[in-house]
């Protein structure tokens, strides 16, 4: 391995994907000529409209699925590389879009120990991860239910869990916060945040609530499968026009500066949180 | 359709170690033609309260009556009769979702009220339409090969191809990217306007529901905390923090202005209210 890919986690290198029909006619391009990698430690927010191929991204990245055009690479094994499938996935988890796909187990508890056993953690160990992974998500009440009796932001934080307890390297979330409270999800952001800062972990983050990827390192825009924009939150949400075009958002204090700039009051256009408004409105 | 709900209490797998009670004691009345929201807490118990309003979970005790009638006490034909007006989108479309085709899936709840063919179909289309789907691309397609959020708005079109009285919505933004859950809501609101029908939706969302609905019911471990006027519910930050949840962005940015600005009102929720409130303050 060359410097480069030491410090890469995720590369994508010139990928289309096609969902192939039985009548090539219908064949679905999700993915079209999508460039771009991840280095390690990186937190990177994605955004898209419906449809956009987010999921798909995010499919190929745990080796679910295969480009089908051009190469991923997580943490310098090639995903069409079957002998390193096991290396990949454990390297970078994935908590998909509905939780229902990733509940395995009849107990919540062994729902979560499900993902380090399998990495072979000594028993003891799992004991512990499954207790601190439950104890984040605010579960350990549910430990001993079944979880397709659970609500369905509890069964989201489950889903959280699992790969939590996993402590892999980097962790793919595709709208995991689609389900929950307010609480719950700034709970969760919290979490994403303190993993991504403290233990160095890759976080990778689908979502479409735009305020919560505001403190991202860099922010991918996809749009029919295609990559449109790439920069930091300050310079992707300057585009509230462009953004709105393609079904997108920008958070609500960007949207209000935006506005407030309309009706020519003189304030920054790259305001994200609250904090920076009060200061903008206050000096 | 009004909805009364009396006396409402589930327990589930009662009997078991997994025994959970997840209502109690709930009395409310919905007034025909009102458009209210339910917020709170994860398993705070609102999927299994509307899921009584069409007779989807039965009571452990108390009853649901919808338009004068106990839904419990109906004999199940009438029942049926009585759930084709009530309309109810999951909050995982996963599972509600069933049949081979998208138009299939969307023409299955008008087909069961008896509309002619003609009229289904007009339906389908105008509901896959209202969720900003194109017909003729989706309409062969199986549901099941949809991306999530556009899976989603096809359980929501099949609910409102059905016109419902009452419209139950769990949790429908959840996966809708901005512009979908725009505009989706907005229609919703135009057909409330338009047919009068009852809308009850459930979200975590504190923007959407601060923009759009009448009455807030506010849920805690099975039980009411407010039934009211956003205006007030949403004024007691305190007390919703305490259960989980919050109150609009908007609404914290006018709590920290009002050092600088002692006038300004806290009662905004919306982008659109701020700005307008900002501005009157500023230019005085
Ligand atoms: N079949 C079941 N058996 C036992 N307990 C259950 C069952 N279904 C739900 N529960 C429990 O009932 C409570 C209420 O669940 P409900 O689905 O109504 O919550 P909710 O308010 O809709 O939550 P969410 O916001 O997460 O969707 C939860 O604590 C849940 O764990
Ligand atoms: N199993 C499948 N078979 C065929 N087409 C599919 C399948 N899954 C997704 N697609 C299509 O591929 C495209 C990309 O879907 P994808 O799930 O990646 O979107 P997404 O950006 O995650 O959207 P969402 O925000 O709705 O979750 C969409 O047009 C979708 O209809
Ligand atoms: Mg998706
Ligand atoms: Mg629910």
């Amino acid at each position: 391995m060359t410097m480069e890919t030491e410090k890469k986690m995720i590369e994508v290198q010139n990928v289309r994907f096609v969902y192939p029909h039985n009548n090539e006619e219908e064949n679905v391009i999700a993915l079209d000529g999508v460039d771009f990698h991840i280095n390690k430690g990186e937190f990177v927010g994605i955004i898209g409209h419906n449809g956009s191929g987010k999921s798909t991204l995010a499919k190929l990245f745990n080796a679910i699925i295969f480009p089908t055009q051009g190469d991923v690479w997580v943490n310098g094994f090639n995903t069409k590389d079957q002998e390193h499938l096991w290396d990949i996935r454990q390297t970078a988890g994935m908590v998909f879009q509905n939780p229902d796909n990733q509940l395995v187990a009849t107990i919540v508890e062994d729902d979560v120990a499900f993902g380090p056993e399998n990495l072979g953690v000594p028993p003891l160990e799992i004991r512990t991860r499954v207790d601190q992974a439950l104890a984040i998500v605010e579960m350990q009440a549910y430990a001993h239910q079944k979880p397709h009796q659970l609500s369905g932001g509890q069964k989201q934080r489950i889903a959280i869990a699992g790969i939590l307890a996993m402590e892999p390297e980097c962790i793919i979330f595709d709208e995991p916060t689609a389900m929950l409270d307010p609480s719950g999800r700034r709970e969760v952001m919290t979490t994403i945040r303190k993993l991504n800062q403290d233990k160095n972990m890759t976080v990778i983050h689908i979502t479409h609530y735009m305020s919560e990827i505001i403190g991202a390192d860099r922010i991918i825009v996809l749009d029919k499968g295609k990559i449109v924009m790439e920069g930091t939150p300050e310079t992707i949400f300057k585009n509230v026009q462009a953004l709105k075009k393609i079904g997108l958002d920008v958070p609500p204090m960007t949207e209000l500066a935006y506005e407030l700039r309309n009706e020519g009051i003189n304030i920054r256009d790259n305001i994200l949180s609250i904090d920076e408004m009060v200061e903008a409105l206050c000096q | 359709m009004p909805v009364e709900i009396k006396n409402l209490t589930h327990i589930y797998s009662q009997g078991s170690p997994f025994e959970f009670q997840a209502l109690d004691d709930i009395n409310i009345t919905i007034e025909d033609g009102s458009f209210i929201g339910i917020i709170g807490h994860t398993g705070s118990g609102k999927s299994t309260l509307i899921q009584h309003l069409n007779g989807l979970l039965n009571p452990t005790s108390g009853t649901v009556i919808v338009d004068g009638m106990d839904i419990f006490a109906q004999k199940k034909s009438e029942l049926i009769q009585l759930r084709h007006r009530i309309g109810l989108v999951f909050q995982y479309p996963e599972h509600q979702l069933f049949e081979e085709t998208v138009h299939k899936d969307v023409a299955f709840g008008p087909k069961n009220q008896g509309l002619t063919e003609e009229e289904v179909d007009d339906r389908v289309r105008n509901s896959i339409k209202m969720v900003g789907l194109d017909y003729d691309e989706v309409k062969d397609k199986s549901p099941f090969e949809l991306s999530g959020g556009q899976m989603r708005r096809v359980a929501i079109a099949g609910v409102l191809a059905m016109e419902p009285s009452v419209l139950i919505l769990d949790e429908p933004t959840a996966g809708l990217d901005p512009r979908g859950r725009d505009e989706i809501l907005a229609q919703i609101k135009t057909m409330h306007q338009k047919n009068k029908n009852t809308v009850i939706l459930v979200s975590h969302s504190m923007e959407d529901i601060g923009k759009l609905v009448e009455k807030i019911l506010v849920m805690n471990e099975g039980k009411i905390v407010y039934f009211d006027t956003p205006n007030r519910v949403f004024t007691e930050i305190e007390t919703l923090e305490k259960i989980g949840l919050a109150v609009p962005e908007v609404t914290y940015l006018m709590r920290r202005l009002k050092k600088k600005y002692p006038e300004i009102r806290e009662d905004i929720f919306t982008v659109e209210a701020a700005k307008n409130e900002i501005l009157r303050v500023i230019r005085g």
